[in-house]
């Protein structure tokens, strides 16, 4: 797929609108539909087309595995440190009242917040996954050639 | 009426969909048409009204999960292993159906006021989403801010999930296995 002009430049046009429109349904989720978990998906599809279209190492090269894995942490710690901070504030756990000015600012903030860390989580992990499964193969063949380079080195030991 | 014949010929066209996707042996043609299945599940959801669960359905359904069966099917062999049906199985799965059928005429009918979902919490959050939260979106107020607790269960799910698949397909184990040998030697240098 790598040498076919035609899917390079449409990937190349439509990973920046894909990326956008992740962030679009990220954050205008409280007024349309959408919300972290759809705005996730949209966003690691981005990342999953640049990893097919230009080659898996170019696509791991722009989402580092380290990166990756604090990724995933962050978003999940994101969700439960915003719980967390209006429990320090005197309020339930989850309660966002309790953290802007007045209970509508701090439930939009709230809300904000919880979503950003959905997003993050869900599009890191399916960016992963997918990183995963089509790593597993090259693995695969690796670990063919380590045991058949064993195996004929036994054969080897044992012939002379 | 109309909506009617947009539901019936969606319906059918998943029938259609879900027994060409059965009959298949290939399974790229398999992961294609369960894409497209959810594809038009995702187009009912929009006529039922449901446009937050279409797009999810959408994303998730057709989008994601075709790329990650794509990804391992790299894996597998191109043909299902051929297999007979099983009696008892098909037994199971349709009197199952039936149950369901015979159930389905006991649920209050599509949309209607007084259906216990809509009496008991639905008016809250849907007042409450208005003067509490100030946020348009019901699905957005409910998922986010009054079921927090199971949003955040979810993504907990998601979070595990991802940590049990790294964890065994990751290859964090193997590789120290490969090359114990040489690589204490790079650790000390």
């Amino acid at each position: 797929m790598q040498d076919d002009p035609v899917i390079r430049v449409i990937a190349k046009v439509l990973i920046p609108a894909m990326m956008l429109f992740a962030l679009y349904v990220q954050f205008h989720g409280d007024y349309g539909p959408g919300g972290g978990f759809q705005a996730g998906v949209i966003f690691a599809a981005a990342f999953i087309l640049n990893a097919t279209v230009f080659g898996a190492n170019r696509g791991r090269h722009v989402w580092p595995e380290r990166l990756n894995l604090l990724a995933i942490c962050l978003g999940v710690l994101l969700y439960g440190g915003t719980g967390v901070a209006s429990m320090l504030l005197g309020e339930n756990f989850l309660d966002y009242d309790v953290l802007g000015s007045d209970p509508i600012a701090g439930q939009h903030l709230g809300i904000l917040l919880v979503e950003f860390g959905v997003g993050l989580t869900v599009a890191a992990v399916m960016v992963s996954l997918f990183f995963t499964f089509s790593g597993r193969l090259s693995h695969i063949r690796l670990m063919n050639r380590v045991e058949a380079h064993e195996d004929a080195a036994r054969k080897g030991d044992t012939d002379e | 009426m109309e909506g009617f014949v947009i539901n019936a010929l969606l319906l059918v066209f998943l029938a259609i969909i879900a027994i060409a996707a059965l009959r298949r042996r290939r399974l790229f043609g398999m992961v294609m048409l369960s894409g497209a299945f959810s594809l038009v599940a995702a187009t009912l959801f929009v006529v039922l009204d449901a446009v937050d669960v279409a797009f999810t359905e959408a994303a998730v359904g057709a989008g994601i999960s075709t790329v990650l069966a794509l990804a391992t099917l790299s894996l597998v062999p191109a043909e299902e292993k051929p297999h007979s049906i099983s009696i008892g199985a098909a037994i199971l799965a349709l009197a199952t159906g039936l149950l369901l059928f015979a159930a389905v005429s006991d649920l209050p009918e599509f949309g209607a006021p007084d259906a216990p979902v809509h009496v008991y919490l639905a008016p809250d959050f849907i007042e409450g989403s208005r003067t509490d939260i100030g946020v348009p979106n019901v699905v957005t107020s409910v998922l986010a801010s009054y079921r927090g607790f199971d949003t955040f269960g979810e993504t907990l799910v998601v979070f595990t999930a991802a940590i049990g698949v790294l964890l065994i397909l990751g290859g964090w184990t193997r590789p120290q296995k490969a090359k114990s040998k040489n690589s204490e030697d790079d650790h000390a240098g």
